[in-house]
């Protein structure tokens, strides 16, 4: 949890601190506040976690908050066991990967040539992948489905024999909805590198692929972690697609699988509480540790896809 | 994009800028660049605005999804079911969406607006708030779904029937009860309220990161001018730090409307309770229910989702790149 807005903060914090303001009932009431609505927020994960330790028949008779008599990792054995979390976590790791650098790839691509030339179309372009990542996935899902229904692949790449209960077929749909937000983001950030990088390697004989690839994508590699981690969070929490594109539930990445189908692997709610704790810890895990570029990503795109 | 958009690129003289739009491009080059554009365009455009498009199309017929030979143009036929054979669920999802705008509004971004406002105010431990605060935004759906429906609000021993239920159990998610009537047979149900509950947990520190960005910017002399003024706190954060927060706004505004109108992700893990239902959920049941699907009502249902999002998301497009272009062009 360390340096939230790191770069934006550093300056107005530090001066602040060396005025620390004086103790005021204002400011105990301010702290109060925070405090309480702080420890709210906490409630619900501190009962998720608590609950995931305790025998079901303990939280069953006593209820989710109450003094515990015995705590044990029977349920993350039995999660494990029982949800296929290893197999749910590769399952996962094979959508996520790809699609992560594809979308940055892609969306690098075309916010470089939409940032760094003028040419006809260049606003166009960007308002149509702006507009894009804006609209409701609902919107598109009927023809999508029967569009992935009707596209019949080898069955090495597709159990089913189609892009519908594909792996590629998940990836596809999100490199193509998350390069919106991605290309969004990443052309108000080249936009303010300096015009003259592209004349001097222009000079230099460097063609569009080389002033890309070695003079304005190292400068641009904060805004790419940034938007890696939210991207990463982004379609590692997504069930939507996979909940309607992959119907097999044991082929489905590790959220959709274990979504809203509690009953279908799990007997009890300690285990699904387990469980849910094994679907978030990736997350949680980018979250707190990448916290300052997480942040950074939000605020230079200031909106979500 | 409120920081980035503020600082304005450098300004090219008219003629050289055309000068070199000449020669940006040259033999080779002009390949390399067609295909570093054309790919994800292609991409972007095939499997979201085509499918956009089918969608307004295919809500004009009566197609079940499986021989295109059995696809006829119906007209408006799937809009004149919505609205009558249909109008119970139509009526109450658009009621739905509309309260939770309203709410988003007046919950989670004031509350957002707030905390952010009072996080900036050189807190100890602010980032330790703010990581608190964040963290149910990056939480997976799984865990949100889990937490709400069996920590909170299970019947028999969630922490709302034991703080709430005074001893008996109580059916948080199961009670379709209107609290707010509003039309025979139509209002705000006791389910949906605790349904917003949830999505407030969930959406607060996701405004709160985008305000405290926008505090960044705004130039603390002004504010401590009009605090030597004698302006109290409140006056000076609607008079001064408010205003200056617009671009901000304006991308709070636009992202709040949207999400109110796209809701889906907690509703659906909590298994859609009777009345709580929202447009997007409207949208995919015909698709996974069983018994294949009503493509045509389905798409109808997502023709009018689009409808209203739309004029939100031209208006923040136009509204984004004429200040870019401005900003090039000058």
């Amino acid at each position: 949890m360390s340096a939230a807005t790191a770069t934006a903060a550093a300056a107005p914090t530090t001066a602040g601190s060396r005025r620390r303001a004086r103790i005021t009932p204002g400011r105990i009431l301010l702290y109060a506040f925070i405090a309480v609505t702080a420890l709210i927020w906490l409630v619900p994960i501190a009962g998720a976690i608590f609950a995931s330790f305790r025998p079901f028949a303990e939280t069953v008779r006593d209820g989710f908050f109450s003094w515990p008599q015995s705590l044990t990792l029977d349920n993350y054995r039995g999660a494990w066991e029982q949800g296929d979390i290893a197999r749910k976590y590769w399952n996962t790791a094979v959508i996520l990967v790809p699609a992560l650098i594809f979308t940055l790839f892609f969306s690098s691509m075309v916010a470089f040539v939409c940032s760094r030339f003028s040419w006809k179309f260049n606003i166009l372009l960007l308002s149509i992948f702006t507009a894009g990542n804006l609209l409701p996935q609902q919107i598109i899902i009927q023809p999508l489905f029967q569009f992935y229904n009707r596209v019949e692949l080898p069955e090495w790449l597709s159990n089913s024999g189609r892009l519908n209960g594909s792996a590629l077929g998940i990836i596809l749909i999100h490199v193509a909805f998350q390069s919106g937000f991605c290309t969004f983001v990443l052309s108000n950030y080249m936009k303010l590198l300096p015009k003259s990088l592209n004349e001097a390697a222009r000079m230099d004989g460097a063609g569009a692929w080389r002033q890309y690839w070695e003079i304005i994508m190292p400068l641009t590699l904060p805004a790419i972690a940034a938007l890696a981690t939210l991207e990463f969070t982004w379609i590692y929490n997504d069930f939507f697609w996979a909940v309607v594109l992959e119907q097999q539930g044991a082929d489905r990445p590790i959220t959709s699988s274990l979504a809203n189908l509690g009953g279908e692997f799990f007997t009890d709610d300690n285990l699904i509480a387990a469980a849910s704790m094994y679907v978030a810890l990736p997350t949680l895990i980018v979250y707190f540790a990448l916290q300052r570029y997480f942040i950074a990503g939000l605020t230079i795109g200031a909106e979500k896809g | 994009m409120a920081t980035a958009a503020q600082v304005q690129t450098a300004p090219i003289p008219a003629q050289a800028a055309a000068a070199r739009r000449l020669r940006q491009f040259e033999g080779r080059d002009r390949w390399i660049v067609l295909a570093m554009v054309g790919i994800p365009t292609i991409l972007h455009i095939g499997l979201v605005w085509i499918p956009t498009v089918a969608s307004i199309l295919l809500s004009f017929t009566d197609w079940n999804g499986i021989r295109f030979t059995e696809m006829n143009w119906v007209g408006l036929e799937n809009y004149r079911q919505i609205v009558t054979a249909f109008r119970r669920d139509f009526y109450q999802a658009l009621i739905n969406n509309t309260v939770l705008l309203i709410f988003l509004f007046l919950g989670p971004t004031a509350l957002g607006i707030a905390l952010a406002y009072m996080l900036d105010r050189d807190i100890r431990g602010t980032r330790f708030f703010q990581g608190i605060f964040f963290t149910p935004v990056v939480l997976s759906l799984a865990v949100v779904g889990f937490m709400w429906q069996s920590v909170i609000y299970s019947t028999e021993n969630g922490l709302a029937t034991q703080l709430f239920g005074g001893g008996n159990p109580v059916d948080w998610l199961g009670n379709q009860s209107f609290v707010i009537p509003i039309a025979q047979g139509f209002g705000v149900s006791a389910n949906f309220l605790a349904i917003l509950v949830a999505i407030a947990w969930r959406h607060t520190g996701y405004i709160m990161v985008l305000y405290l960005a926008g505090l960044k910017s705004v130039d603390s002399s002004l504010r401590e001018a009009a605090m030597l003024d004698g302006s109290n706190e409140w006056q000076v954060f609607r008079h001064v730090v408010f205003p200056s927060l617009k671009p901000i706004n304006v991308v709070v505004a636009v992202i709040t409307v949207i999400e109110a109108l796209r809701a889906f992700d907690i509703i659906y893990v909590l298994n859609v309770p009777r009345k709580t239902e929202v447009l997007s959920i409207l949208t995919t049941n015909n698709l996974l229910g069983e018994g294949g699907g009503n493509v045509g009502r389905g798409s109808a249902y997502a023709t009018i989702l689009f409808v209203l999002c739309f004029g939100f998301v031209i208006w923040y497009v136009t509204n984004h790149y004429r200040r870019t272009q401005e900003g090039a062009d000058e």
